[in-house]
């Protein structure tokens, strides 16, 4: 059986766990195994439906007293109880934050290896993955030594695909838990500041500017240019480190990873660091004085120049377009 | 207030990677070496803790000897003391790593009332070294936190989510896996980088236990074939950018 570890809020089902199930899905096609997910909390039965008509056969869902918030290490608990008794030979889970945290945590319980952020699994033993490494700048193909094989998924690998109706039936249990595993629940805080505008991640247009920008009032130009185009700023990690601007701004491995119409990238060398963040933009613009910076190779168009030059006529050209 | 702040030496490239002949590597013969960003501000932040409540900052490396020269930066930065758990030249699976470290740790001398780790290694990026440490030391452990506040005998820990921010409140001794963004941190001065130089580093070298993930074969996805068309070389260029814009609708 193949298990999926499916990530809600509250009954809020996350988008990226329906690819998880798709991907589970074929994978337990191509094993001739059932389909199972695990869901955690009482109010995860609200998403047995949705599961169902991803090709879910049976829906375990953990209902237990202690469990309102998500608490990492009581999910991983209770994953791992359902895996025993079903005798799962993969779990799969979604290459998010909660998802690898939640596999790495019944790694540690099982004792088992885990492969996170997998685009490919071939079940088997031992079962061969290939994984994003470096951000996704690197692919590594690896043999997975353990039984049931603990994998997550890169986000986006897949398309999420109903189809595969299947009768998701709900089973309840209660959980065995120590204290110790609902020692860390999270507290949900104030929801986040209310920011102004599109947040960078789900951001159509992106100015992003690098060091070659020089300085905080350096982004002057990138920030006139962004309100034209109805964009946001996007930018490095040397112009964080510098304090120019603030790190949810940051584009790369360690920063957003971000996947805009149009992302015009202004004094950045192109890092494959940087590139992590911002491969999946549709059309690049890269405005650099050296033409043999590495972001040549990442872009579709180039101003080989002085971004304090070349921006106020970029800016002047639109405005004059705009107005008509 | 002691901690210990694990960091991984790791190539540092400014364009693309090169994989060695044999298919398993990353070619580092002209590259420099550095750590994780999550490892940079997780060291920030330790000397910040011990700066409030004094204490020592102790950082702690898996990796070969040429290790030495990671630790010795950040000693550069404030920390008093270096582990380095020496490897061979063969990669160790996250299993392995997570056990060498937790050994280290408890047979320190010093007990340390906060480990701190980056979220994900920057090369191997396994999302589960932290989590495997802490099972091994049996501490309370959160993960991915881009704020803390630490006290005496608790810590809280805030954590970015899609719908705002979550909090947990852990008390100590515990490990905390950190982010990018946590703080801005310092740079090196010359006394502290001569003061680095006669820091101490303690050695271990335990064996390599057999490897449960194995890498096979390393690539550069062949997606990335793209050369830019040159528009330009100066503000004689701004028509022909903005006849894209139009191009791809953004105006
Ligand atoms: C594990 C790890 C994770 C990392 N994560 C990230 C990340 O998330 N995001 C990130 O960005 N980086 C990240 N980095 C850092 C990354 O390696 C680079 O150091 C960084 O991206 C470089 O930023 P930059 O391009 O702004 O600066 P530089 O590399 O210094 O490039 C500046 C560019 O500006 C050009 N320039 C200078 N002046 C002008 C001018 N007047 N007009 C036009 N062009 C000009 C130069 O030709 C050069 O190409 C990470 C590093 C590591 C090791």
């Amino acid at each position: 059986m193949v298990l999926v570890l499916v990530d809600h809020d509250h009954g809020q089902l996350d988008e990226l766990s329906l690819q998880a199930v798709t991907y589970g899905r074929e994978l337990a096609a191509s094993t001739g195994e059932p389909l199972d997910a695990l869901v955690v909390g009482a109010d995860g039965r609200s998403v047995a439906g949705a599961l169902g008509e991803h090709g879910v056969t049976t829906v375990h869902v953990a209902v237990h007293e202690g469990l309102t918030d998500y608490a990492p290490l009581a999910w991983a608990r209770a994953a791992s109880e359902v895996a025993t008794r079903t005798g799962a030979s993969v779990v799969l889970a979604t290459g998010s934050p909660r998802g690898n945290e939640v596999l790495a945590h019944l790694g540690a319980l099982t004792d088992l290896p885990v492969a996170a952020d997998c685009v490919e699994v071939t079940p088997g033993s031992p079962t061969k993955v290939v994984r994003a490494r470096w951000g996704g700048s690197l692919m590594e193909e690896a043999n997975l030594h353990g039984s049931p094989a603990l994998v997550s998924l890169v986000p986006h690998t897949i398309v999420a695909d109903p189809g595969g109706s299947a009768s998701g039936d709900v089973a309840e249990f209660t959980p065995t838990f120590s204290d110790a595993d609902l020692l860390v629940i999270a507290k949900p805080a104030a929801a986040a500041e209310e920011s102004s505008g599109v947040s960078l991640a789900d951001a159509k247009v992106i100015i992003s500017g690098g060091r070659g920008v020089g300085s905080a009032e350096g982004f002057a130009p990138l920030e006139e240019l962004a309100e034209l185009l109805g964009g946001t700023i996007g930018c490095s990690r040397v112009v964080t480190g510098n304090g120019w601007r603030p790190h949810t701004e940051q584009v790369g491995q360690t920063g957003t990873k971000v996947a805009p119409d149009l992302y015009i990238a202004c004094g950045i060398s192109g890092a494959t660091q940087h590139i992590a963040g911002c491969r999946n933009a549709k059309t690049m613009i890269v405005i650099n004085t050296d033409p043999e910076a590495a972001i040549m190779g990442y872009a579709d168009y180039a101003i080989i120049g002085d971004i304090g030059k070349v921006l106020p006529a970029i800016i002047e050209e639109t405005r004059k377009a705009k107005a008509g | 207030m002691d901690v210990l702040v694990c960091i991984k030496r790791v190539p540092l490239s400014g364009g693309k990677f090169t994989i060695t002949e044999d298919g398993l590597d990353i070619e580092t013969a002209k590259l420099g070496f550095t750590i994780s960003p999550h490892e940079e501000v997780a060291v920030e932040e330790a000397v910040r803790i011990v700066e409030q409540h004094g204490g020592s900052v102790t950082v702690l490396t898996l990796g070969p000897a040429e290790a030495e020269e990671q630790i010795r930066e950040q000693m550069a930065i404030g920390a008093d003391r270096g582990i380095l758990i020496e490897t061979d030249s063969q990669e160790w699976d996250p299993q392995a790593t997570a056990t060498a470290i937790a050994e280290a740790i408890t047979e320190d001398e010093t007990d340390f009332d906060l480990v701190i780790m980056g979220n994900e290694s920057a090369d191997a990026s396994g999302y589960q070294v932290g989590i495997r440490v802490a099972h091994k030391l049996g501490r309370p452990i959160v993960t991915g936190v881009k704020a803390m506040t630490v006290e005496a005998d608790k810590a809280t820990f805030e954590r970015p989510v899609k719908t705002g921010r979550e909090l947990y409140e852990v008390s100590l001794p515990a490990v905390v896996t950190v982010l990018d963004g946590l703080n801005i941190p310092r740079y090196p001065s010359v006394p502290g980088r001569i003061r680095a130089k006669k820091k101490p580093i303690e050695r271990r070298n335990p064996e390599r236990p057999e490897s449960r993930l194995v890498k096979t074969r390393l690539e550069v996805p062949v997606t990335e074939s793209k050369q830019a068309q040159v528009l330009g070389s100066g503000p004689e260029a701004a028509p022909a950018i903005v006849e894209i814009f139009k191009q791809i609708g953004v105006i």
